[in-house]
């Protein structure tokens, strides 16, 4: 392992270090932002309403999905596990909040409470099993996403039932009117921003630097004191809290639909790895993986723009999630 | 997985390092689990056959356990490619669109013609051949994660899929989809014994040769491999176009069976997390090193049974879904105690 | 040491800049799909028509029936319309006989039970079936919309020995029709409905008018409600399933014809997020849309909120007979209509079922009325007590168990 740890786990050493290392992993996970910028340029030019706030609003409430699922996948990543589970996890909240809601307003704030902590109970099994009973993290979100799946569509005889209440679904759709200059400021946009602050408030503190040191070298890790157990299943809570919040939105934005969640996980993954998180854990940024989130968004408003047919969308995002990476890989050989 | 790049080596180190292999081989070999799966195995197909004859189904008829049979070529062709492929430590989750683009390329080259057959076979080999060659080259020599290069490759497969066909594809001819697809001998479809020509062919590659000790060495242990002297990237690219063989086999297995090549066959089938839960359930270590085909086949078996059984029972699908689930974390859970057990 | 830092960034802008040659090049001019393999000729390509080629499905004198048998008044009684039949062609099922009266075991092998409209179905037919005194078991067999799973179901029904008689509904046209043939050699009775197979071997063939006469009501619509040059979205569940093929097809002839501008023609799979999503894209892209046409109504009503998010009035909109369609459309007083895929043609099948297995007689061919739900006879359909998934379509209203067995109160 290179000594130049970019992300260095805090214990032992002086915190006059902080500033610099918080610059360094910055510059190490710039390239990102600059993508980001350069996206956001080239959409303007060819289409100047980008810029302009409503427009701009509208893209970062349909990215807060994605971008909160990032959040989550991250956690979960750098700790040195995979969570394959969001995905269904986002169908079950979708499918449980109509059919439980039923169309009735009454309804809508005990659902929401049950269903963070179904996003909580689930994260918790996923930890228990990949930790306690040793399964690797990837076979038992695996077979967390087959129950899922099929748990929730048992429930509901195949195909999703029932209703969203329109106050519910003002949550994805909605936000503060009145506001001058914007309007409306969208209330996923506002949970954004509270998400990523805590984010990277919790990187900051104790935690977060036990969970990059328990990502990027276990036993040293546990030497040094950390509870890499206990780290790893609350990392798991986090995602499955997360993605709960993430299906909140996603209900609200689109309504009641059985494929929501398809594939989620795998652009949770991609946005992470976008964002310079390695596979394997130890290193990258809460911030660099969210801003994955947004650049893949974007990645796909300017493919859109382009006028590029809807298929290549998808040969064009493994070309650069697999050019993302190696070029990640490269610059770690070359920091050697 | 991290790539390392191999130091230069003498010959006396070369020979110590050589009973080192062969060592790392046997170790791999004996610690396959082959014996609890079948044992599982068994048991779940005892248990369905008491309660499917309870309620008044027939489990142990002939057309019954040939439907089984059946059910379990498809999925067990790519689950021994992806069995060779995590043994190596890696991964490959582009087979699901693998698998969707070879029917679809069998379908487009035969074009309703006896001449094309040939053709479109070797056509579609290649195929297998490259897309495993791109994959191998990204993860040895640009360096990138398994997991992420096959992802990526499935996404460049499956943009290409969508760009090029807009549904079904014609052209699978009739004797094809009857030869391959349907023909039995007695009550064996012939396909079947295509499967078991395929496992007998890796499993012998796996235990006899030389490039089968690399393997389990790599899977092993890449940096003690490197350091001995092996030629991993060569090993890790090789089992990846094994694999990617498997996959377009597949592909062609199923063209027979729909007469046509459709771009949604493999992901509908869910081949990719399927295989790979195959290969686990068989007993092979997700971490490499450890298990092979013989167990993957078991695994494949018991996934065919639970499926057979639920459709006689009428359970709900999505039932199956979640017992799938369960089992798959049970068995790996069982696995991963008995590790500890022996560590 | 700055270069290292910019090479990522210019690296991914080389293969972005790769990808929009590609794109600008290949692209034809809306981002539509052309479906592949031969076209047959359309019937008129006038004016500038950007909608691509025409279906392979196409076939002319299909077409020309559809569209003529709107207008024929179907046999039978019209307040049961899921037993009457346009220009039935009846034959003999005196071989299909049942040794017995009753006791009858009806097997049916169903494509798929994972959207609204088919649950909604399966849950009428499965009522039919229990309300039918000769059949003593119902069994259902669901494919997971996976067409090797399909053909193994069949086979294992066929050689199963159970079976009185198998109905089918088929996942996917092409790659469905060896089993059916393969089943149509046994002894035991075959019936298709819903999508069909391009055989004929079947006892019968269940359908109503077809998907010509669907897509072309509503493009009629949206043809006499939008100005020339109008710029229509064209939305579609997905590709290569006859009869969503035909609904394009000829929905594709009138707008052709009538010279509007049809600005894309985009697959949703079905998903409201995912069609949502596509129409705010257009939106985007293009400023505003004059007209949108849709292949189903399960996603109208996310349609209808992407131009709600966006600000802007709906404009004339097409969908189905889905309860929560029909309800936005009454609420919010849109322009609009409902072309129906009647779904009381789930119960259809287990009648002729019965009729084959008493040795009745069947049309070859089992064509249902299609009726068109338009602003004139909107009230008669929206029911305000059934949930947002109901299809007024059911036909199940005079079954037992109804509302509540749909979901209503």
């Amino acid at each position: 392992m290179s000594t130049e740890n970019v992300a260095a786990p805090g214990f032992g050493s002086d915190t006059g270090d902080r500033g610099r290392r918080f610059l360094r992993s910055l510059m190490s996970t710039g390239t990102i932002f600059v993508l980001l910028l350069i996206l956001w340029v080239w959409i303007t030019i060819l289409n100047p309403t980008f810029a302009e706030p409503g427009p701009f609003l509208a893209y970062l409430k349909r990215s807060a999905p994605l971008v909160i699922l990032a959040a989550g996948a991250y956690f979960v990543l750098v700790s040195g596990n995979f969570d394959l589970s969001v995905g269904s996890l986002v169908t079950v909240i979708v499918v449980v909040a109509a059919r439980l809601i039923d169309g009735d307003p009454s309804n809508t704030w005990p659902v929401i409470i049950l269903l963070l902590l179904i996003g909580v109970v689930v994260g918790f099994v996923n930890g228990f099993i990949s930790t306690v009973l040793r399964v690797p993290s990837f076979i038992t979100t695996l077979g967390m996403l087959l129950i899922l799946n099929g748990a929730v569509f048992l429930w509901t005889g195949g195909a999703p039932r029932g209703a969203l209440a329109d106050n519910f679904r003002s949550i994805g759709r909605q936000g503060i009117n009145g506001i001058p200059w914007i309007e409306q400021l969208p209330w996923s946009v506002i949970l954004l921003f509270v998400i990523g602050g805590a984010s990277v408030l919790l990187m900051r503190s104790d935690f977060g630097r036990q969970l990059i040191a328990t990502g990027d070298n276990e036993r040293a890790a546990r030497l040094s004191g950390v509870r890499v157990d206990r780290v790893r299943i609350m990392a798991f809570v986090l995602s499955g809290t997360l993605a709960a919040v993430a299906g909140i939105l996603l209900a609200g934005f689109g309504g009641v639909s059985a494929q929501v969640g398809q594939g989620l996980e795998f652009d949770a993954i991609t946005a992470c790895v976008l964002g310079g998180v390695v596979l394997g854990g130890g290193r990258g940024s809460v911030v660099a993986a969210m801003a994955g989130a947004l650049t893949l968004e974007a990645l796909f408003t300017w493919l859109n723009l382009q006028g590029i047919s809807g298929a290549l969308e998808d040969t064009v995002q493994g070309v650069i999630i697999i050019a993302a990476v190696s070029f990640a890989s490269y610059r770690l050989r070359g920091a050697r | 997985m991290t790539v390392v790049d191999p130091p230069e080596q003498s010959a006396g180190s070369r020979a110590a390092s050589r009973s080192e292999r062969v060592a790392g081989w046997r170790v791999g070999v004996l610690a396959s689990p082959a014996a609890p799966v079948y044992g599982a195995l068994i048991g779940i197909f005892i248990l369905s056959w008491i309660v499917v004859t309870i309620k008044g189904g027939e489990f142990l008829t002939v057309p019954n356990i040939v439907n089984m049979l059946q059910r379990s070529v498809a999925l067990g062709i790519v689950a021994v490619g992806q069995t060779v492929v995590i043994l190596l430590g890696s991964l490959d989750l582009s087979v699901a669109q693998l698998i969707s683009l070879a029917s679809l390329l069998t379908a487009t080259t035969m074009d309703g013609k006896e001449a094309n057959v040939v053709p479109a076979i070797a056509l579609v080999l290649a195929l297998g051949v490259g897309v495993g060659l791109v994959n191998g080259l990204i993860i040895t020599k640009l360096r990138v994660n398994a997991f992420i290069a096959t992802l990526g490759t499935a996404l460049v497969i499956s943009g290409f899929i969508q760009n090029r066909w807009d549904g079904p594809a014609q052209g699978v001819t009739n004797s094809f989809s009857q030869d391959l697809g349907y023909t039995r001998f007695g009550v064996i479809p012939l396909s079947f014994f295509l499967l078991a020509v395929i496992v007998v062919v890796v499993w012998f590659i796996l235990r006899n040769t030389r490039f089968g000790y690399r393997i389990y060495a790599v899977g092993g242990s890449e940096d003690v491999s490197k350091l001995s002297g092996l030629r991993t990237h060569r090993a890790i690219i090789a089992g990846h176009v094994l694999c990617s063989l498997t996959a377009v086999i597949t592909g062609l297995f199923l063209a027979s069976r729909l007469g046509a090549g459709t771009p949604t066959v493999g992901t509908d089938g869910g081949y990719d997390l399927e295989s790979i839960a195959a290969v686990v359930l068989g007993g092979t270590a997700l971490t490499g090193g450890r298990g092979g085909v013989i167990g993957t086949i078991g695994g494949v078996f018991i996934l065919a049974v639970l499926d057979n059984t639920f459709n006689q029972l009428e359970l709900n699908a999505f039932l199956k879904d979640v017992v799938r689930g369960i089992i798959i974390i049970a068995a790996v859970a069982v696995y991963a105690r008995r590790q500890e057990k022996k560590a | 040491m700055t270069w290292r830092r910019l090479a990522g960034p210019f690296a991914l802008l080389a293969c972005c800049a790769t990808v929009a040659a590609c794109g600008t090049t290949d692209d034809s001019s809306s981002g539509d799909k052309a479906t592949g393999g031969e076209a047959t000729p359309a019937a008129t390509e006038a004016k500038k028509s950007n909608t691509g080629e025409q279906s392979e499905f196409f076939v002319q004198a299909d077409y020309d029936k559809q569209l003529a048998q709107r207008s024929v008044t179907p046999e039978g009684d019209a307040s049961k319309p899921w037993t009457q039949m346009i220009e039935p062609e009846m034959v003999s099922t005196e071989k299909f006989k049942s040794k017995k009266s009753s006791g009858w075991n009806v097997c049916f092998s169903n494509a798929a039970s994972d959207n609204p409209w088919r649950q909604n179905g399966l849950i009428t037919m499965k009522a039919e079936a229990e309300n039918t005194k000769e059949i003593a078991k119902f069994t259902v067999v669901d494919a997971e919309a996976k067409d090797d799973k399909q053909i193994s179901d069949i086979e294992a029904m066929t050689s199963g020995g159970k079976c009185d008689a198998i109905i089918i509904a088929p996942n996917t046209t092409a790659t469905l029709t060896p089993a059916v043939e393969a089943a149509c050699k046994s002894d035991i009775p075959v019936l298709v409905f819903d999508r069909g197979v391009t055989t004929d071997c079947p006892v019968t063939f269940i359908h109503p008018i077809g998907g010509y006469a669907f897509g072309a009501d509503a493009a009629e619509f949206l043809r006499d409600n939008v100005k020339e040059g109008g710029k229509i979205l064209a939305l579609r569940i997905l590709p290569g399933v006859d009869v969503l093929e035909t609904r394009w097809s000829g929905a594709k002839g009138i707008f052709d014809e009538a010279g509007l501008n049809v600005v894309g023609v985009e697959f949703t799979d079905g998903d409201a997020a995912k069609t949502k999503s596509i129409v705010s894209d257009y939106i985007q892209r293009e400023g505003s849309l004059d007209g949108v046409w849709m292949d189903a109504g399960a996603t109208a009503v996310a349609a209808i909120e992407a131009f709600e998010d966006a600000g802007q009035d709906v404009p004339p909109i097409t969908g189905e007979d889905q309860n929560d369609f029909l309800t936005k459309w009454k609420d919010s007083k849109l322009t609009a209509i409902a072309p129906t895929y009647s779904n009381f043609q789930w119960r259809t099948a287990v009648i002729a079922a019965v009729k084959v297995l008493k040795g009745e007689e069947v049309p070859k061919e089992w064509v249902l009325p299609q009726p068109k739900i338009t602003q004139d006879n909107l009230d008669q359909y929206v029911k305000p007590n059934m949930p947002p998934l109901y299809y007024a379509l059911c036909g199940c209203e005079d079954l037992p168990g109804f509302p509540q067995k749909w979901g209503g109160k």
